[in-house]
């Protein structure tokens, strides 16, 4: 069982702060790190990786400091975001050699039960140039497990996958944190994290923005005003039956349509066809009009 | 030296089209020449300025360059250094991986075309062939290893090596004579002339100094190459 902490981390780049005065400690189970892109997702999971020195705070892997520290790496294997790997290699050469750099005592049964773990014996005399990017993304991955460690870290795994591999690795990953091991992945996608994570950890514009399981975390997300553009076929009619139901918070009649502020979001969008219904207004079209990511956090890094 | 990593980097480097490249200076040296053993004209002195000018003072260099840069920084740019530094390798076992690499394809492709040149043109007359085939390769060692560090330093290391061995060893060299001594070409050239009797072949500084500059060279390159990988960030970011 290994633990990450990280204490007070910092890290700026001349005058911008992309990290700022983060502390976590990430132990067994599977960590999602969710932030929208920019946030310093990367810049956490390299400086957690010892790719890069905090500027200031502490990261430690069982008490040991992570930056200049090659020894880590016996426990901590890392999934870099970039799909470069040596092309030129094929899929078993690549594993093969990052086993033999381990100085495993059996480097070839080692390569061979990590590819199994990815599924990717089918590919591994194929060069890696030549792998779609969700084959490039698990022999990267078998990799980085080829030393069975203890400490695994994604960065966006997910990224340019399609839907059945991405199962296929949340199943794998799942797997590995019921082995026991510290898995720590990263994601600009809330549905990902949602799926796989039981803890989360928030990050937005370097801060550490909120902590806890998913519910804790979808509450806070839900739990706050949507906004929605609503088009109808008699909007004045909807606008007033909305205001009089009191699921909505104001009712703004503009030219593409009503802007609705919505108090509950489940509830409002459970009430909206009853209400259009009773009113006798037909709804041609609902579209939450601050549905992105960045808007979520936005509201998270405010409260 | 770790045999995984210098496996790895020498089908990277032969892999791509740098190896071609590798192979157009040397080419370029045999054919002028074949040329000139052809046309009767290659007396010592010709054959000791083919080798000083062409193979010691342009080939070697650029060489060294292309080699010593090549064997680490596009790994660096790429962030595929990345899967070198995951593993508990001591730092000074990878730079010394690369260098070696580095140095074998220098002697490959620079030092062995030296020595056949030089057979071609005089066969070992006043051994001034074997001199130069020496003092390349003592040059090789030093540039190659200064161009290892320089690539783990700067990401304009091609640019930077260019314009010292374009600018500083070759026009400053000609126009100011004190700083030609302050350059790897003259440190070579005073080894090759204790090696040959050839009153071609002379350098504005002595053997012991050269010698002592040469090794001085090789070993800060290299330590400053493994002090900068252990502090290395490395960012897939961008």
């Amino acid at each position: 069982m290994s633990v990450l902490r990280l204490e007070n981390v910092s890290r700026w780049y001349g005058n911008v702060v992309a990290v700022n005065g983060i502390s976590m400690t990430i132990g067994p189970g599977v960590t999602g790190l969710l932030g929208p892109n920019g946030a310093g997702k990367s810049t956490l999971i390299h400086m957690m990786g010892g790719f890069l020195a905090p500027s200031s705070g502490t990261v430690e892997l069982d008490g040991a400091p992570v930056w200049g520290n090659p020894d880590v790496y016996r426990s901590l294997g890392l999934v870099p975001e970039r799909e470069t790997a040596y092309d030129f290699l094929t899929g078993w050469q690549f594993v093969h050699a990052m086993a033999k750099l381990h100085k495993l005592p059996d480097p070839a049964a080692a390569a061979r039960r990590a590819i199994a773990l990815v599924e990717m014996e089918h590919a591994q005399e194929r060069a890696i140039g030549t792998y779609s990017k969700g084959m490039k993304q698990r022999i990267k991955m078998a990799s980085a497990l080829v030393h069975d460690p203890p400490v695994l870290l994604l960065d966006e795994p997910f990224n340019g996958m399609d839907p059945r591999q991405r199962l296929q690795l949340m199943d794998l990953i799942r797997a590995m944190a019921a082995e026991g091991r510290t898995i720590l992945f990263s994601s600009h996608i809330l549905e990902e994290v949602e799926r796989l994570a039981g803890h989360i950890e928030v990050v937005v514009a370097g801060r550490h923005a909120a902590s806890g399981d998913f519910r804790a975390i979808r509450r806070l997300m839900t739990d706050r005003p949507h906004r929605f553009l609503v088009r109808s076929s008699d909007d004045r009619r909807l606008a007033a039956a909305i205001i009089s139901d009191g699921s909505s918070r104001g009712v703004h009649l503009t030219d593409q349509g009503l802007e609705v502020e919505a108090v509950d979001f489940q509830r409002f969008t459970w009430l909206l066809p009853r209400v259009a219904r009773d009113a006798g207004v037909r709804l041609l079209e609902v579209s939450p009009s601050d549905e992105s990511l960045e808007s979520v956090f936005s509201y998270l890094v405010a409260q | 030296m770790n045999a995984t990593i210098a496996a790895i980097t020498f089908r990277a480097m032969l892999g791509r089209r740098r190896a071609l490249l590798l192979l157009v200076l040397p080419l370029l040296l045999l054919t002028l020449s074949v040329g000139l053993r052809a046309a009767d004209v290659a007396d010592l002195e010709v054959s000791a300025g083919v080798l000083q000018q062409f193979a010691l003072a342009t080939l070697l260099p650029l060489l060294a360059l292309i080699a010593g840069t090549g064997v680490i920084g596009p790994e660096i740019d790429d962030g595929q250094i990345m899967y070198v530094l995951t593993k508990p390798t001591p730092r000074h076992v990878i730079v010394f991986s690369k260098l070696a690499v580095a140095i074998a394809l220098v002697v490959a492709f620079g030092v062995v075309p030296t020595l056949a040149a030089g057979l071609v043109l005089t066969g070992n007359t006043a051994g001034v062939t074997a001199a130069f085939t020496i003092g390349v390769l003592a040059a090789g060692i030093a540039y190659t290893s200064v161009f290892v560090a320089l690539a783990v330093l700067s990401r304009n290391a091609v640019t930077i090596g260019l314009l010292y061995a374009l600018v500083w060893e070759s026009l400053l060299g000609s126009v100011a004579p004190g700083a030609r001594s302050a350059s790897v070409q003259q440190w070579a050239l005073s080894v090759a002339d204790a090696f040959t009797d050839a009153s071609v072949v002379t350098s504005t500084v002595r053997l012991p100094v050269a010698v002592a500059l040469l090794a001085a060279v090789t070993v800060v390159g290299a330590l400053l190459a493994v002090m900068r990988l252990r502090r290395l960030p490395v960012t897939s970011a961008e």
